[in-house]
């Protein structure tokens, strides 16, 4: 079991500098003198530039710049942005919020999308199994925006059931519909995934035999049926993550969310690289641990996966 | 060959057995139950009554009258037996046909193209009239016309970025599997890299760079989704070939001298298509959606062009008061989207025998 932990963080660490070093390629090579933005429209006088050059390594090659870059994202030290914030305090309000946020929503599809699908996959082929299905299949087809304008202007502005747009503190309760909006989409994905997995598995032999020793139908669910039906999810969850961060832009620039998404999108409108390059490797890095994360999980779903 | 004796190349198993041979079964059958009622069990009184079923109620066994000369149907046309009936494959296949259609030819379905028709503010937000059954936009365009105009950039952009992925994706995947080795270790750590770049910041920091920002269109948008979508279709293409490689026909293949590449191409990659096209099908319905929000975040195709994304965007601003112009672009995508998941869900289960017996 260590070996393979060891193993896979191995195997992380080339992925996490290769998208690292992806993305810092890409920013940097974005438009836009950064001395010119830090000066404004007079212009630094040249002492002044080449202070600031010598400060901020400006003028080390590229690859020197990203090795001195990670060094700073490991120590917790990320520099500051070209208007001369601390990305670090920038990171330290928003992300708590995004993080209330991505879990609620990861709270909402996993336990909603389990309990459909599983209900639909032990029911395959009745009208609750098709209507879901269906459901689903809308809520997969239409894109996240709209949705997302749908909700707020029925939920929030007609119904009156949640604030249409979350406050600067953005507690738990505020996120709820913002938080609904961005595990929709995966939301309806889990469903199926569990339907489907349920499904195939409810015809298992084990639990014919689980079944025939006389467990109640309830625990066959729970413990047979279910947890055996869980790895795909649990695939599904982590990978998803991934597209949780990209919604986030959408759903926080909608609902006026305070957090990680609105900054990235701020930040690339400004043309602000390296607080770009901050926000997008953390979200790399949080992505690459969670899916090392369901990979091991995978041992305590199903004991049958033994890691060498 | 073992053959049905009745010769005549009726294909169909109830048809094999013909109305004479049944009469001659009858007598016997008749027979034998009489027989099975006279039987006295030793030691017992009473004659047991033994039920037997009329000769009609049997089944007639398929295996005796299946005509085992006909080769076996290949996994396509199985499947296309499997598809030709089943409703949700037929609504989608018309619903992705019509939105074709209209992609080629919208000037059958406008009244007055929408590029150069004159929207006149006078109808900014306007109710659905006569000739214009959708409404206004509030720039007072007609609705209708734009949503037709519409179909084009989103079906081209879903199309050819799913094409995009199925080839370089495929041919990834393909190489990977086959090979094994360092280069599939290489080609899967690559495919990690940029699949830990979720498709919306991935493409936020493309977008950003000046050789895809001054050039915002079709073809760049197509390019930055097949870049980061990819290695999807590359672990599934993996996994099929990985599947088939040890196959028999590959082995006997190889030992008929046909070279390493052409066995690759001749007999694995068509043999491994089946999961990548489920999930192609299933993709260039994402990436319309795909498209529709990076449209709406201002780094899909540029404003000039018409799409539903771009619509739906336009038209968000004015959406408390007037959403028909969101409803209708968004009508439509939907419906597209749908019919390409339909579709990809129905391909799925007809390619895949296993899923069917439940």
């Amino acid at each position: 079991m260590l070996w393979y932990l060891f193993k896979r963080i191995l195997q992380l660490i080339p992925v996490f500098l290769g998208a690292t070093l992806l993305v810092y390629f890409l920013v940097f090579m974005l438009p836009g003198d950064p001395l010119a933005a830090l000066c404004g429209e007079k212009g630094c006088t040249p002492g002044v530039a080449a202070a600031l050059t010598e400060k901020y390594h400006l003028d080390d090659p590229f690859l020197v710049q990203y090795v001195n870059y990670l060094g700073g994202l490991f120590t917790g030290d990320l520099g500051v942005n070209f208007s001369g914030r601390e990305i670090g305090s920038i990171l330290e309000n928003a992300f708590p919020v995004t993080a209330r946020l991505a879990i609620e929503a990861l709270v909402f599809e996993g336990i909603f999308g389990v309990i459909f699908g599983l209900y639909a996959g032990l029911k395959r082929g009745k009208l609750f199994d098709s209507t879901v299905l269906v459901i689903s299949l809308i809520v997969i087809a239409i894109p996240i925006f709209v949705l997302a304008f749908m909700l707020q202007f029925f939920v929030g502005v007609r119904l009156g059931l949640a604030k249409p747009t979350v406050s600067g503190t953005a507690g738990w309760g505020e996120l709820i519909l913002p938080a609904v909006v961005l595990g929709l989409v995966s939301f309806a994905y889990v469903l199926r995934l569990t339907r489907t997995s349920v499904a195939e598995n409810a015809n298992a032999d084990y639990v014919r035999t689980a079944t025939a020793k006389g467990l109640t139908r309830g625990r066959v669910i729970r413990v047979h049926i279910l947890r055996n039906s869980m790895i795909p999810v649990a695939t599904f969850l982590g990978a998803d993550l991934g597209a949780l961060m990209g919604g986030a832009v959408v759903t926080e620039g909608i609902f006026n969310v305070p957090g990680i998404g609105s900054q990235l999108y701020k930040a690339l409108t400004l043309g602000d690289a390296p607080t770009v390059v901050s926000i997008v490797s953390i979200m790399v890095l949080i992505f690459c641990v969670a899916n090392l994360l369901v990979d091991l999980l995978y041992a305590w779903l199903d004991p049958r996966i033994r890691y060498a | 060959m073992h053959k049905y004796e009745n010769t005549d190349t009726t294909p169909s198993p109830n048809e094999g057995i013909t109305e004479p041979t049944r009469e001659r079964l009858q007598p016997e059958a008749a027979e034998h139950a009489v027989a099975g009622n006279q039987k006295d069990l030793p030691g017992s009184a009473l004659a047991v009554e033994h039920y037997i079923a009329d000769i009609d109620e049997t089944p007639v066994a398929a295996t005796d009258s299946t005509v085992a000369d006909e080769a076996p149907l290949s996994l396509w046309r199985d499947a296309w037996r499997q598809l030709r009936t089943k409703p949700t494959f037929i609504i989608s296949v018309i619903l992705i046909v019509l939105a074709v259609a209209i992609a080629f030819f919208p000037q059958l379905f406008w009244s007055e193209d929408p590029s150069s028709a004159e929207c006149l503010l006078q109808n900014s937000n306007g109710k659905a009239s006569s000739g214009h059954i959708m409404g206004f936009t509030a720039q007072g365009c007609d609705v209708f016309s734009r949503v037709i105009a519409g179909t084009r950039a989103s079906l081209t952009v879903g199309l050819f970025a799913t094409l995009g992925v199925v080839v370089i994706g495929g041919i990834i995947g393909a190489i990977a599997g086959y090979f094994g080795g360092w280069v599939d270790a290489v080609l899967a750590r690559l495919g990690d890299i940029f699949f830990a770049l979720p498709l919306i910041l991935g493409a936020l920091v493309i977008m950003q760079l000046p050789a895809f920002r001054e050039n915002r269109g079709v073809w760049t948008l197509v390019a930055i989704l097949v870049l980061l979508g990819w290695p999807q279709v590359a672990r599934i293409m993996r996994g099929a070939v990985v599947e088939v490689r040890n196959a028999d026909y590959v082995t006997s293949a190889r030992s008929l001298g046909v070279s390493s590449f052409n066995v690759l191409l001749r007999h694995i990659i068509p043999n491994a298509m089946a999961p990548v096209i489920v999930i192609a099908t299933i993709s260039l319905g994402t990436f319309i959606v795909a498209e529709s929000t990076l449209s709406y975040l201002g780094i899909g195709l540029p404003p000039d062009v018409m799409s539903w994304g771009n619509d739906i965007s336009d038209g968000k601003d004015a959406f408390r008061s007037n959403p028909m112009p969101v409803f209708w672009p968004g009508l439509a995508l939907s419906l597209t989207v749908l019919s390409f998941i339909m579709l990809g869900d129905a391909l799925r289960d007809a390619l895949d025998p296993k899923s069917r017996k439940k």
